[in-house]
């Protein structure tokens, strides 16, 4: 291998085999009962799917400080925009 | 005569900076993409906590079959995208062309399923209006549901049409030789916005196959 920045084959494989590994889990965990967690579980795997998404294929992982910062501000905006509109309606 | 070198603009003293304007740039309209469907998902969860029993009946609707597969589909489609851009740095040009065809024939199966998706769910009087089936309209809450089903998977499968026009101007790109492993960042830009489409569809499949499978 010529540049040595490039990373190997088995990473993005491996990548992929725990990103179905995530989908199976997505579904097999949405035919389970666990009361009223089912929407926080599937939230939570689906942030993980996103994780290793953005860190490796997306190679953030390798980004400039302020790059990574720019990447998530859009998440953090959406967090600040629906946890109160659910917050809201939860307690009502 | 090709090359595969970069014109370095004025504003710019290195191509590494003017590498890392490029990415900035890209993430900063990626975050804007975040909050055009954050919105809709705003929107959706409002309504789900309004109407749990109209989200639950309507989901079971949907076709968790399809949509598992369409998941896969674009979770490879990505695997195959991050390969096009390693190839490339490897200088491996032809095999940088056919994973990036290979990406978007993902996108055009994926594509193909969700339109036969939505033509089986119109003959079932899913789609909301006059047509919409009456035993599900009694519940209040379904009618929306789908509506933000066909709106939301509607932007999505446009952004994917766009992501399919951008894999198709790299491949011929590439074909000319404007690529190599010292410049490419082009393909790179084109890859975060067809990973980020999977992204944003990575949240809908759970939200809108599977809200109530128990």
């Amino acid at each position: 291998m010529s540049n040595p920045s490039v990373r190997t084959l088995r990473l993005y494989l491996i990548v992929w085999l725990a990103l179905m590994a995530l989908v199976a889990l997505t579904v097999a965990s949405a035919y389970v009962k666990l009361s009223g967690f089912n929407l926080v579980t599937s939230m939570l795997i689906s942030a993980a799917k996103t994780a290793l998404v953005m860190t490796l294929y997306m190679e953030l992982r390798r980004e400039h400080g302020t790059t990574v910062v720019f990447a998530l501000t859009g998440f953090f905006w959406l967090i600040l925009m629906i946890a109160p509109t659910v917050a809201d309606i939860a307690t009502r | 005569m090709n090359t595969a070198t970069e014109r370095l603009h004025e504003q710019f003293d290195t191509s590494r900076q003017q590498l890392k304007a490029s990415k900035l740039g890209m993430w900063t309209f990626l975050a804007t993409e975040v909050l055009l469907f954050g919105a809709l998902f705003c929107v959706y969860s409002f309504y789900r906590f309004q109407y749990p029993q109209g989200y639950a009946l309507g989901s079971k609707h949907t076709d968790v079959v399809l949509g598992t597969i369409e998941t896969i589909i674009l979770l490879t489609s990505s695997l195959t995208m991050a390969l096009a851009i390693r190839a490339i740095r490897l200088a491996q040009r032809r095999t940088s062309i056919a994973l990036l065809l290979t990406t978007a024939a993902f996108g055009v199966s994926f594509l193909a399923i969700h339109a036969t998706e939505y033509v089986h769910e119109w003959h079932e009087h899913l789609f909301p209006g006059h047509t919409f089936d009456a035993t599900l309209r009694a519940v209040s809450g379904t009618e929306m549901f789908f509506t933000l089903y066909y709106v939301m998977t509607g932007l999505h499968a446009l952004h994917v049409t766009i992501g399919l026009t951008v894999l198709l101007v790299l491949v011929e790109l590439t074909r000319r030789n404007r690529f190599s492993p010292t410049y490419f960042t082009p393909v790179e830009l084109g890859g975060l916005y067809w990973h980020l489409v999977d992204i944003v569809w990575i949240f809908l499949f759970p939200l809108f196959y599977l809200v109530s499978r128990t």
